[in-house]
Protein backbone atom coordinates (compact mmCIF):
# COMPACT_ATOMS: atom_id res chain seq x y z
CA UNK A 1 0.00 0.00 0.00
CA UNK A 2 1.49 3.12 -0.88
CA UNK A 3 0.76 5.56 2.46
CA UNK A 4 2.73 8.37 2.79
CA UNK A 5 3.09 10.78 5.55
CA UNK A 6 4.67 13.92 4.80
CA UNK A 7 5.65 17.04 7.78
CA UNK A 8 6.14 20.65 7.30
CA UNK A 9 4.11 21.66 4.72
CA UNK A 10 1.32 24.02 4.96
CA UNK A 11 -1.19 24.51 2.58
CA UNK A 12 -1.37 28.72 2.37
CA UNK A 13 -3.95 29.66 -1.00
CA UNK A 14 -6.14 28.58 -3.35
CA UNK A 15 -7.01 30.56 -5.78
CA UNK A 16 -9.35 29.20 -8.93
CA UNK A 17 -10.37 30.29 -12.84
CA UNK A 18 -12.81 29.01 -15.25
CA UNK A 19 -14.27 30.64 -18.44
CA UNK A 20 -16.96 33.14 -18.51
CA UNK A 21 -18.46 31.10 -21.11
CA UNK A 22 -21.10 29.16 -19.63
CA UNK A 23 -23.16 26.21 -20.64
CA UNK A 24 -26.65 24.96 -19.59
CA UNK A 25 -27.59 21.06 -19.75
CA UNK A 26 -30.79 22.21 -20.25
CA UNK A 27 -29.95 24.31 -23.70
CA UNK A 28 -28.24 19.94 -24.20
CA UNK A 29 -30.39 19.45 -27.57
CA UNK A 30 -29.22 16.21 -28.53
CA UNK A 31 -31.14 14.41 -26.32
CA UNK A 32 -34.64 14.66 -25.35
CA UNK A 33 -36.14 17.51 -23.02
CA UNK A 34 -37.15 14.36 -20.29
CA UNK A 35 -33.23 13.19 -20.98
CA UNK A 36 -32.12 16.18 -19.74
CA UNK A 37 -34.20 16.58 -17.10
CA UNK A 38 -32.88 12.92 -15.92
CA UNK A 39 -29.33 13.63 -16.44
CA UNK A 40 -29.41 16.96 -14.39
CA UNK A 41 -31.32 15.27 -11.71
CA UNK A 42 -28.84 12.24 -11.38
CA UNK A 43 -25.62 13.64 -12.31
CA UNK A 44 -26.04 17.01 -10.47
CA UNK A 45 -25.20 18.69 -13.29
CA UNK A 46 -26.71 21.87 -14.70
CA UNK A 47 -23.66 23.99 -15.62
CA UNK A 48 -20.29 23.81 -17.17
CA UNK A 49 -17.83 26.62 -18.53
CA UNK A 50 -16.32 25.96 -21.21
CA UNK A 51 -13.49 27.71 -22.34
CA UNK A 52 -12.83 28.94 -26.14
CA UNK A 53 -10.57 27.96 -28.70
CA UNK A 54 -7.93 30.55 -27.65
CA UNK A 55 -8.10 29.92 -23.62
CA UNK A 56 -5.76 26.89 -22.61
CA UNK A 57 -5.43 25.15 -19.29
CA UNK A 58 -2.49 26.79 -18.41
CA UNK A 59 -4.03 30.33 -19.36
CA UNK A 60 -6.35 29.34 -16.52
CA UNK A 61 -3.84 28.40 -14.05
CA UNK A 62 -1.69 31.10 -14.94
CA UNK A 63 -4.54 33.67 -14.10
CA UNK A 64 -5.07 32.25 -10.66
CA UNK A 65 -1.30 31.92 -9.74
CA UNK A 66 -0.75 35.77 -10.63
CA UNK A 67 -3.69 36.31 -8.51
CA UNK A 68 -2.02 34.81 -5.24
CA UNK A 69 1.18 36.17 -5.78
CA UNK A 70 -0.43 39.70 -6.26
CA UNK A 71 -2.66 39.43 -3.66
CA UNK A 72 -0.57 38.20 -0.90
CA UNK A 73 2.55 39.87 -1.85
CA UNK A 74 4.45 36.73 -2.63
CA UNK A 75 8.16 37.30 -3.68
CA UNK A 76 8.38 35.33 -7.08
CA UNK A 77 11.78 34.66 -5.93
CA UNK A 78 10.91 32.27 -2.96
CA UNK A 79 8.64 30.11 -5.23
CA UNK A 80 11.28 27.22 -5.74
CA UNK A 81 9.49 24.75 -7.44
CA UNK A 82 6.36 24.73 -9.91
CA UNK A 83 4.11 21.83 -10.91
CA UNK A 84 1.37 21.52 -13.56
CA UNK A 85 -1.12 18.16 -13.24
CA UNK A 86 -3.22 18.43 -16.38
CA UNK A 87 -4.38 16.24 -19.68
CA UNK A 88 -4.49 19.03 -21.74
CA UNK A 89 -0.69 20.20 -22.10
CA UNK A 90 -0.05 23.26 -24.38
CA UNK A 91 1.78 21.35 -26.67
CA UNK A 92 3.23 17.78 -27.00
CA UNK A 93 6.42 19.06 -25.96
CA UNK A 94 7.89 21.31 -24.21
CA UNK A 95 6.11 20.49 -20.84
CA UNK A 96 3.80 23.13 -19.71
CA UNK A 97 5.23 23.55 -16.53
CA UNK A 98 8.47 25.22 -17.59
CA UNK A 99 6.51 27.52 -20.06
CA UNK A 100 4.73 28.67 -16.80
CA UNK A 101 8.25 29.14 -14.71
CA UNK A 102 8.99 31.58 -17.35
CA UNK A 103 5.56 33.22 -18.22
CA UNK A 104 5.24 33.75 -13.97
CA UNK A 105 8.49 35.32 -13.78
CA UNK A 106 10.25 32.84 -11.70
CA UNK A 107 13.44 32.40 -10.69
CA UNK A 108 15.70 30.19 -13.40
CA UNK A 109 16.65 28.11 -10.18
CA UNK A 110 12.71 26.89 -9.83
CA UNK A 111 12.23 23.15 -10.05
CA UNK A 112 9.43 23.11 -12.91
CA UNK A 113 7.96 19.61 -14.39
CA UNK A 114 4.18 18.11 -15.63
CA UNK A 115 2.49 15.16 -14.46
CA UNK A 116 -0.30 13.86 -16.79
CA UNK A 117 -3.02 12.47 -14.36
CA UNK A 118 -6.87 13.56 -14.78
CA UNK A 119 -8.73 13.16 -11.67
CA UNK A 120 -6.98 12.11 -9.45
CA UNK A 121 -4.40 14.61 -10.09
CA UNK A 122 -4.82 17.17 -7.19
CA UNK A 123 -3.93 14.56 -4.53
CA UNK A 124 -1.51 12.80 -6.38
CA UNK A 125 0.53 16.50 -7.10
CA UNK A 126 -0.14 17.27 -3.33
CA UNK A 127 1.86 13.75 -2.23
CA UNK A 128 4.55 14.78 -5.32
CA UNK A 129 4.77 18.37 -4.24
CA UNK A 130 4.93 18.32 -0.83
CA UNK A 131 7.32 15.40 -0.45
CA UNK A 132 9.80 17.38 -2.99
CA UNK A 133 9.51 20.43 -0.54
CA UNK A 134 10.22 18.75 2.41
CA UNK A 135 13.04 17.36 1.05
CA UNK A 136 14.75 20.20 -0.41
CA UNK A 137 13.05 22.71 2.65
CA UNK A 138 11.69 25.00 -0.26
CA UNK A 139 10.34 28.07 0.77
CA UNK A 140 7.12 27.87 -1.47
CA UNK A 141 5.79 25.66 -3.82
CA UNK A 142 3.29 26.69 -6.78
CA UNK A 143 0.71 23.45 -7.73
CA UNK A 144 -0.98 24.42 -11.07
CA UNK A 145 -3.43 21.61 -11.17
CA UNK A 146 -6.49 21.54 -13.98
CA UNK A 147 -7.99 20.96 -17.55
CA UNK A 148 -9.87 22.24 -20.38
CA UNK A 149 -11.45 19.11 -20.56
CA UNK A 150 -13.96 20.43 -23.04
CA UNK A 151 -11.12 19.79 -26.01
CA UNK A 152 -11.89 15.98 -26.94
CA UNK A 153 -16.04 15.16 -26.57
CA UNK A 154 -17.91 14.76 -29.02
CA UNK A 155 -21.33 16.95 -28.82
CA UNK A 156 -22.82 14.05 -30.37
CA UNK A 157 -21.84 11.57 -27.19
CA UNK A 158 -24.20 11.85 -24.21
CA UNK A 159 -22.09 9.86 -21.93
CA UNK A 160 -19.34 12.55 -22.14
CA UNK A 161 -20.55 15.99 -23.53
CA UNK A 162 -22.56 17.58 -20.58
CA UNK A 163 -20.45 16.21 -17.79
CA UNK A 164 -17.21 18.18 -18.17
CA UNK A 165 -16.16 21.59 -17.66
CA UNK A 166 -13.17 23.55 -18.13
CA UNK A 167 -10.97 25.35 -15.03
CA UNK A 168 -7.13 26.04 -13.96
CA UNK A 169 -6.16 26.25 -10.49
CA UNK A 170 -3.20 27.22 -8.40
CA UNK A 171 -2.61 26.05 -4.87
CA UNK A 172 0.27 27.82 -3.09
CA UNK A 173 2.33 25.82 -0.76
CA UNK A 174 5.04 26.61 2.25
CA UNK A 175 7.72 25.65 4.43
CA UNK A 176 6.27 25.63 7.98
CA UNK A 177 8.03 23.42 10.48
CA UNK A 178 4.80 23.55 12.93
CA UNK A 179 2.38 22.28 9.77
CA UNK A 180 0.57 19.48 10.88
CA UNK A 181 1.59 16.33 9.04
CA UNK A 182 -0.17 15.02 5.96
CA UNK A 183 -1.37 11.19 5.11
CA UNK A 184 -1.66 9.82 1.56
CA UNK A 185 -3.09 6.65 0.17
CA UNK A 186 -2.35 6.67 -3.38
CA UNK A 187 -3.34 4.00 -5.92
CA UNK A 188 -3.28 2.74 -9.54
CA UNK A 189 -4.95 -0.01 -11.64
CA UNK A 190 -4.11 0.20 -15.19
CA UNK A 191 -6.38 -2.80 -15.99
CA UNK A 192 -8.82 -0.65 -16.97
CA UNK A 193 -7.10 1.99 -18.69
CA UNK A 194 -9.34 1.99 -21.29
CA UNK A 195 -12.60 3.04 -19.29
CA UNK A 196 -11.89 6.95 -19.81
CA UNK A 197 -9.85 7.16 -22.83
CA UNK A 198 -8.97 9.16 -25.91
CA UNK A 199 -7.60 6.20 -28.23
CA UNK A 200 -5.74 8.03 -31.38
CA UNK A 201 -3.88 10.61 -31.12
CA UNK A 202 -0.38 9.29 -28.91
CA UNK A 203 2.35 7.02 -30.23
CA UNK A 204 -0.14 3.78 -29.74
CA UNK A 205 -2.30 4.63 -32.23
CA UNK A 206 -1.10 7.51 -33.95
CA UNK A 207 -3.61 10.05 -36.15
CA UNK A 208 -4.72 8.31 -39.32
CA UNK A 209 -8.07 8.53 -41.50
CA UNK A 210 -9.88 6.06 -39.23
CA UNK A 211 -9.72 8.69 -36.26
CA UNK A 212 -11.85 11.39 -37.60
CA UNK A 213 -14.52 8.76 -38.89
CA UNK A 214 -17.95 9.49 -37.41
CA UNK A 215 -19.45 6.00 -35.56
CA UNK A 216 -22.69 5.51 -33.79
CA UNK A 217 -21.78 3.28 -30.82
CA UNK A 218 -24.93 3.52 -29.10
CA UNK A 219 -28.26 5.60 -28.33
CA UNK A 220 -27.52 9.58 -27.98
CA UNK A 221 -23.15 8.28 -28.94
CA UNK A 222 -22.05 9.59 -31.98
CA UNK A 223 -17.80 9.91 -31.49
CA UNK A 224 -15.02 9.35 -33.58
CA UNK A 225 -11.54 8.02 -32.12
CA UNK A 226 -10.05 11.88 -31.40
CA UNK A 227 -12.78 11.76 -29.03
CA UNK A 228 -13.09 10.77 -25.05
CA UNK A 229 -14.41 7.61 -24.65
CA UNK A 230 -16.37 7.00 -20.97
CA UNK A 231 -17.41 3.35 -19.82
CA UNK A 232 -20.01 4.44 -17.29
CA UNK A 233 -21.06 1.67 -15.87
CA UNK A 234 -17.22 0.53 -15.69
CA UNK A 235 -16.31 3.98 -13.72
CA UNK A 236 -19.14 3.88 -11.29
CA UNK A 237 -18.41 0.81 -10.36
CA UNK A 238 -14.72 1.21 -9.88
CA UNK A 239 -15.51 4.34 -7.90
CA UNK A 240 -17.93 2.44 -5.82
CA UNK A 241 -15.62 -0.58 -5.61
CA UNK A 242 -12.28 1.23 -4.78
CA UNK A 243 -13.06 5.08 -3.39
CA UNK A 244 -15.02 3.65 -0.17
CA UNK A 245 -12.25 1.02 0.80
CA UNK A 246 -8.95 3.70 -0.08
CA UNK A 247 -10.58 6.01 2.23
CA UNK A 248 -11.33 3.81 5.03
CA UNK A 249 -8.23 2.47 4.70
CA UNK A 250 -6.07 5.69 5.24
CA UNK A 251 -8.21 6.33 8.76
CA UNK A 252 -7.12 3.42 9.90
CA UNK A 253 -3.51 4.03 8.62
CA UNK A 254 -3.07 7.32 10.20
CA UNK A 255 -6.02 6.02 13.07
CA UNK A 256 -8.79 8.82 12.99
CA UNK A 257 -12.85 8.11 12.08
CA UNK A 258 -15.38 9.97 9.88
CA UNK A 259 -15.93 12.11 12.75
CA UNK A 260 -12.84 13.27 13.35
CA UNK A 261 -13.30 15.32 10.21
CA UNK A 262 -15.18 18.50 9.31
CA UNK A 263 -15.47 18.19 6.01
CA UNK A 264 -14.59 15.55 2.92
CA UNK A 265 -14.04 17.15 -0.38
CA UNK A 266 -14.57 14.23 -3.10
CA UNK A 267 -13.97 14.96 -6.57
CA UNK A 268 -16.84 16.27 -8.32
CA UNK A 269 -17.98 13.29 -10.71
CA UNK A 270 -21.35 13.12 -10.68
CA UNK A 271 -23.49 12.95 -7.95
CA UNK A 272 -24.82 9.48 -8.02
CA UNK A 273 -21.37 8.54 -7.63
CA UNK A 274 -20.55 10.62 -4.99
CA UNK A 275 -23.83 9.96 -2.71
CA UNK A 276 -23.59 6.78 -3.07
CA UNK A 277 -19.93 7.07 -1.83
CA UNK A 278 -20.65 9.27 0.79
CA UNK A 279 -23.68 6.92 1.88
CA UNK A 280 -21.45 4.10 2.05
CA UNK A 281 -18.82 5.59 4.78
CA UNK A 282 -21.69 6.97 6.48
CA UNK A 283 -21.04 10.51 6.03
CA UNK A 284 -23.53 13.42 6.91
CA UNK A 285 -24.43 15.20 3.90
CA UNK A 286 -23.40 18.57 5.12
CA UNK A 287 -19.56 17.23 5.37
CA UNK A 288 -19.72 16.85 1.70
CA UNK A 289 -20.06 20.34 0.08
CA UNK A 290 -20.75 20.47 -4.05
CA UNK A 291 -19.41 22.39 -6.66
CA UNK A 292 -20.72 20.31 -9.83
CA UNK A 293 -24.10 21.85 -10.35
CA UNK A 294 -22.26 24.62 -11.33
CA UNK A 295 -19.22 23.84 -12.98
CA UNK A 296 -19.43 19.79 -14.10
CA UNK A 297 -17.11 17.65 -13.51
CA UNK A 298 -13.74 19.86 -13.33
CA UNK A 299 -11.32 16.66 -13.64
CA UNK A 300 -7.78 17.56 -11.38
CA UNK A 301 -9.28 20.90 -10.67
CA UNK A 302 -12.57 19.94 -9.03
CA UNK A 303 -11.36 19.87 -5.49
CA UNK A 304 -9.45 23.36 -4.87
CA UNK A 305 -12.62 24.87 -7.21
CA UNK A 306 -14.50 22.95 -4.77
CA UNK A 307 -12.94 24.68 -1.73
CA UNK A 308 -12.66 28.13 -3.75
CA UNK A 309 -16.47 28.04 -4.57
CA UNK A 310 -17.91 26.51 -1.76
CA UNK A 311 -15.77 26.27 1.75
CA UNK A 312 -13.86 30.05 1.47
CA UNK A 313 -15.45 31.69 4.22
CA UNK A 314 -15.32 28.13 6.56
CA UNK A 315 -11.16 28.24 5.77
CA UNK A 316 -10.32 32.00 6.35
CA UNK A 317 -10.05 31.47 10.13
CA UNK A 318 -10.69 28.26 10.92
CA UNK A 319 -8.80 24.79 11.67
CA UNK A 320 -10.24 22.66 10.01
CA UNK A 321 -9.72 18.63 9.22
CA UNK A 322 -10.67 17.53 5.63
CA UNK A 323 -9.99 14.89 3.81
CA UNK A 324 -9.46 15.04 0.38
CA UNK A 325 -10.39 11.94 -2.38
CA UNK A 326 -10.31 11.40 -5.98
CA UNK A 327 -10.79 9.00 -8.32
CA UNK A 328 -10.85 8.38 -12.06
CA UNK A 329 -9.04 8.18 -15.19
CA UNK A 330 -5.87 5.82 -15.35
CA UNK A 331 -7.77 4.49 -13.52
CA UNK A 332 -6.13 6.25 -10.84
CA UNK A 333 -7.19 6.89 -7.23
CA UNK A 334 -5.95 8.42 -3.86
CA UNK A 335 -7.09 10.31 -0.85
CA UNK A 336 -5.28 12.92 1.76
CA UNK A 337 -6.06 13.52 5.55
CA UNK A 338 -5.04 17.30 6.37
CA UNK A 339 -5.42 20.27 8.07
CA UNK A 340 -6.05 23.11 7.05
CA UNK A 341 -5.80 26.69 9.07
CA UNK A 342 -6.26 29.89 7.93
CA UNK A 343 -6.21 29.22 4.06
CA UNK A 344 -7.11 31.75 2.05
CA UNK A 345 -9.11 31.20 -1.12
CA UNK A 346 -9.29 34.05 -3.25
CA UNK A 347 -12.68 34.85 -4.83
CA UNK A 348 -13.31 32.74 -7.99
CA UNK A 349 -11.59 34.33 -11.46
CA UNK A 350 -13.03 34.10 -14.58
CA UNK A 351 -11.63 34.94 -18.01
CA UNK A 352 -12.75 35.10 -21.98
CA UNK B 1 -34.83 -9.98 0.73
CA UNK B 2 -37.87 -10.89 -1.55
CA UNK B 3 -38.89 -10.34 -4.92
CA UNK B 4 -41.84 -7.69 -4.06
CA UNK B 5 -39.40 -5.63 -2.46
CA UNK B 6 -36.53 -5.49 -4.63
CA UNK B 7 -39.67 -4.09 -7.38
CA UNK B 8 -40.56 -1.61 -5.38
CA UNK B 9 -36.96 -0.47 -4.31
CA UNK B 10 -36.69 -0.03 -8.06
CA UNK B 11 -40.06 1.99 -8.34
CA UNK B 12 -39.57 4.05 -5.40
CA UNK B 13 -35.73 4.80 -6.93
CA UNK B 14 -36.94 5.25 -10.54
CA UNK B 15 -39.38 7.80 -11.08
CA UNK B 16 -40.27 7.03 -14.08
CA UNK B 17 -41.32 4.19 -13.30
CA UNK B 18 -45.04 4.71 -11.45
CA UNK B 19 -45.54 2.19 -8.18
CA UNK B 20 -46.90 -1.23 -9.51
CA UNK B 21 -45.93 -0.75 -12.82
CA UNK B 22 -42.96 -3.19 -12.86
CA UNK B 23 -43.37 -6.71 -12.52
CA UNK B 24 -41.46 -9.91 -11.98
CA UNK B 25 -40.99 -10.32 -15.77
CA UNK B 26 -40.71 -6.43 -17.09
CA UNK B 27 -37.53 -6.50 -19.02
CA UNK B 28 -36.45 -3.18 -18.02
CA UNK B 29 -34.33 -2.28 -21.25
CA UNK B 30 -37.40 -2.31 -23.33
CA UNK B 31 -39.67 -0.35 -21.19
CA UNK B 32 -40.26 2.85 -22.84
CA UNK B 33 -39.04 5.28 -20.15
CA UNK B 34 -35.35 3.41 -20.20
CA UNK B 35 -31.97 5.47 -20.83
CA UNK B 36 -28.26 4.47 -20.32
CA UNK B 37 -28.98 6.90 -16.73
CA UNK B 38 -31.24 4.28 -15.48
CA UNK B 39 -28.57 2.05 -15.55
CA UNK B 40 -26.25 3.45 -13.06
CA UNK B 41 -29.27 4.50 -10.91
CA UNK B 42 -30.19 0.94 -10.88
CA UNK B 43 -26.50 -0.01 -9.96
CA UNK B 44 -26.21 2.87 -6.95
CA UNK B 45 -29.22 1.62 -5.98
CA UNK B 46 -27.91 -2.65 -5.49
CA UNK B 47 -25.03 -1.65 -4.28
CA UNK B 48 -26.27 0.67 -1.45
CA UNK B 49 -29.33 -1.38 -0.33
CA UNK B 50 -27.90 -4.85 -0.88
CA UNK B 51 -23.95 -4.09 -1.03
CA UNK B 52 -23.91 -6.27 -4.27
CA UNK B 53 -22.09 -5.01 -7.62
CA UNK B 54 -23.90 -5.56 -10.75
CA UNK B 55 -21.52 -4.79 -14.01
CA UNK B 56 -22.40 -3.95 -17.41
CA UNK B 57 -22.08 -7.40 -18.48
CA UNK B 58 -24.77 -8.54 -15.94
CA UNK B 59 -27.13 -5.68 -17.27
CA UNK B 60 -26.84 -7.30 -20.54
CA UNK B 61 -27.65 -10.87 -19.61
CA UNK B 62 -30.80 -10.16 -17.90
CA UNK B 63 -34.10 -10.40 -19.84
CA UNK B 64 -36.32 -9.55 -16.45
CA UNK B 65 -36.31 -8.30 -13.01
CA UNK B 66 -36.24 -11.56 -11.94
CA UNK B 67 -32.89 -12.93 -13.66
CA UNK B 68 -31.59 -9.52 -12.14
CA UNK B 69 -33.48 -10.35 -8.92
CA UNK B 70 -31.35 -13.80 -8.91
CA UNK B 71 -28.09 -11.89 -9.41
CA UNK B 72 -28.31 -10.10 -6.73
CA UNK B 73 -29.77 -13.01 -4.11
CA UNK B 74 -26.93 -15.37 -5.11
CA UNK B 75 -24.19 -12.29 -4.84
CA UNK B 76 -25.88 -11.33 -1.29
CA UNK B 77 -25.97 -15.08 0.17
CA UNK B 78 -22.30 -15.46 -1.15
Amino acid sequence: MAYLTIDNIQLSAISACVPKNRESNKDYDWISEKERELLIKTTGIEFRRIAPRHITTSDMCFASAEAIINELQINREEIEILLFVSQSPDYFLPATSIILQDRLGLNKSTMAFDIQLGCSGYVYGLSVISNLMNSGKFKKGLLLVGDKSSFSPSRKDKSTYPIFGDAGTATLLEYNPSAKKMDFNLQSDGSGHKAIIIPDGGMRNSYSEESDKMVEVGPGIIRNRKNLELDGIEVFNFSLREAVPNISNLLKYNSTEVSHYHFFIFHQANKLMNESIRKKLKIESEKVPYSLQKFGNTSSASIPLTLVTELSSELKDKELNVLFSAFGVGLSWASVSLMLKNVICLPLIEIE
Amino acid sequence: MNITEFIKNIETEIDEFEDGSLRPDTNLRQTKAWTSMHALILIALIDTEYNVTINGEDLRSITSIEDLFNIVKERVED
